[in-house]
């Protein structure tokens, strides 16, 4: 605890942690106010959707994967296969299932 | 590419996420929408591979990548391909495991490749990051995958052992995980303690979801997929990268919103659905004598109550889907529409075992979604409908909610017992999730018809037809 605020004190620079609070604090809050707005008939799509955009890890395992020498070179190839499942198969899922609907 | 322009890019990523999600709001946009959440995505990626942490990586570090991708995007389209519409709920649940497991997976490698003693240790924010990045993501794995078990109906599941004194136990591993957490974290060392963490995590996972079934699966998979965005958004403060929080947080949020909808339309709280149990209270009436004035049907008379009709509301349920009927009840609507009947649909939130599930399936059978009706804009016009058809939907429409010393008090439910004539499609009068028995079946205005969902549908079709 106190050496968090001695960090918090120490430097005049921008945080990195503060500002990273502040864009996850507002981006929850973006988030809060599109989600409201969506209708019952498209949770599904929406779960799914979302779900595809949580796969941005993907970002993080390309990171890792090329940054990391060694074993976690191995974890970020993992990651990536993981990932990218989650990212492509997530897109298209929900791709096929809007297509699904239809309008009188 | 130097830091400041990947980060641009990656600004422009997340406003497409945003827009992207934007886009969901109306069925008309929401291919446009998902798509613009597939171009953020591939910027995001494409950046990332030219960013300078990456362009060391060599030629076999750029080979480990893609075929990582190579193989991620071959299982994924496969996947995506392959699955029929009406399994979706256990695909969804699927991803949402494995975006999980990578999220913990990079955090494990950041702690790999950074941990040392002494003055290079990780630093506080970035331990505590790293720590709730291992928690979140591995209970995100365990318990999507006991979820996709679940809804696939998974014969392992069966020999899987069940928890006796559930809640005590989920509260012995929910707090010696926490406590392992913050102790990785306050430490700033973490060698293998980060996977003793991870593994202590999947147990809780599974714990967690294990004893959790039937009508509040919902639930479970809404707040799932909002701990895969917070699990992602947990190894962007990790990485220090704003795309991870930033689309993290979105899906976080995303998850938390659809949690609320879901036990609002239950009217339980979280808590309670998660370690409360649901079943008969001391004031639940005895089934015989709820049942004592059921008055059974046959595919005949419905289909006579339906050709005088004028207006028809159609009640799907979690059976509906079970029975496969969506395509017999579309032939169904559309020869009543053929004749100048009203047809709608009157879906309430938390029917089927996802949310949405309802809709996902009638839009597979090609009903147009201006057809689909929630709940409170049914239930304004249902007094003004003559034949309310319930099929294979049970706690949605008990009309005990009503009564304050019910089990399902104050729920919402669907008005389907103040339609002149409620038809009820069932194969029998076994209670649903609730484990209550419903006196809507044995109501003055309702009819049994005990059968097959879809066998049941199809007959009233054929018998329309002839008559």
């Amino acid at each position: 605890m106190f050496y968090a605020l001695h960090l918090l004190a120490a430097s005049t620079a921008a945080n990195p942690l503060v500002l990273g609070l502040t864009i996850f604090a507002l981006a929850i809050f973006v988030g809060i106010e599109i989600i409201t707005k969506i209708p019952p008939t498209l949770h599904t799509p929406l779960m799914s959707g979302s779900n595809a955009i949580s796969g941005i890890t993907l970002v993080g395992a390309v990171l890792a994967s090329g940054e990391y020498p060694g074993f976690a070179k191995l974890l970020g190839f993992i990651a990536i296969i993981l990932a990218t499942i989650n990212v492509v198969g997530g897109f298209l899922v929900t791709h096929r299932m809007l297509e699904k609907f239809k309008s009188r | 590419m130097s830091r400041a322009w990947v980060d641009l890019v990656y600004l422009i990523a997340a406003v497409l996420f945003i827009l992207g999600l934007k886009g969901l709001t109306h069925p008309r946009t929401a291919v446009r929408g998902n798509l613009m959440g597939a171009v953020a995505m591939l910027l995001a990626v494409l950046v990332t591979l030219v960013d300078q942490q990456v362009l060391g990586a060599g030629v076999f570090g750029y080979f480990l990548i893609f075929l990582g991708m190579a193989i991620g995007t071959g299982i994924g389209v496969w996947l995506a391909i392959t699955i029929r519409l009406e399994s979706m709920p256990e695909l969804v649940a699927l991803f949402n495991g494995l975006g999980g497991a990578a999220s913990f997976v990079v955090a494990g490698a950041y702690v790999w490749a950074n941990d040392h003693s002494g003055p290079e240790a990780i630093g506080l924010e970035i331990s505590f990051a790293t720590a709730a990045s291992g928690l979140i993501g591995a209970v995100t794995l365990t318990g999507s995958l006991v979820a996709f078990a679940k809804l696939a109906g998974h014969p392992l599941l069966k020999k899987m052992p069940l928890i006796p004194n559930s809640t005590v136990v989920n509260a012995i591993a929910g707090g010696v995980t926490l406590l392992l957490a913050l102790l990785c974290a306050v430490s700033r060392s973490y060698d293998l303690w980060f996977w003793v963490l991870v593994l202590a995590s999947l147990g809780l996972g599974y714990c967690l979801t294990i004893s959790i079934g039937g009508a509040d699966m919902p639930v479970v998979i809404a707040l799932l997929n909002s701990y895969s965005g917070l699990a992602a958004a947990a190894t962007g403060f990790v990485l220090e990268n704003n795309v991870l929080i930033i689309a993290g947080s979105l899906v976080g949020a995303s998850g938390l919103i659809l949690t609320q909808i879901m036990c609002k339309a239950m009217n339980r709280s979280l808590t309670n659905v998660l370690f409360g149990t649901l079943g008969p209270t001391g004031d639940t009436k005895d089934a015989d004598e709820v049942y004592q004035n059921v008055k059974a049907t046959g595919p005949d008379e419905v289909a006579m109550l339906l050709d005088v009709a004028r207006r028809v509301v159609i009640v799907p349920g979690y059976g509906m889907a079970v029975a496969q009927a969506q395509h017999a009840v579309r032939d169904l609507a559309n020869f009543l529409m053929d004749k100048g009947i009203e047809v709608e649909y009157g879906i309430h939130p938390v029917a089927g075992r996802m949310p949405g599930h309802m809709n996902v399936l009638l839009a597979e059978a090609d009903i147009p979604y201006e057809l689909l009706k929630e709940m409170d804009e049914i239930n304004t016009s249902m007094e003004q409908t003559d034949v309310c058809l319930v099929i294979g939907a049970n706690d949605t429409v008990n009309p005990d909610a009503r009564q304050a010393n019910s089990a399902i008090a104050g729920m919402p439910i669907i008005d389907a017992d103040k339609a002149r004539t409620c038809v009820v499609i069932k194969r029998s009068l076994s209670p649903g999730f609730a484990g209550i028995p419903n006196p809507l079946f044995s109501a003055d205005n309702a009819l049994m018809l005990f059968a097959d969902g879809k066998q049941a549908v199809l007959d009233i079709l054929s018998a329309l037809k002839e008559g």
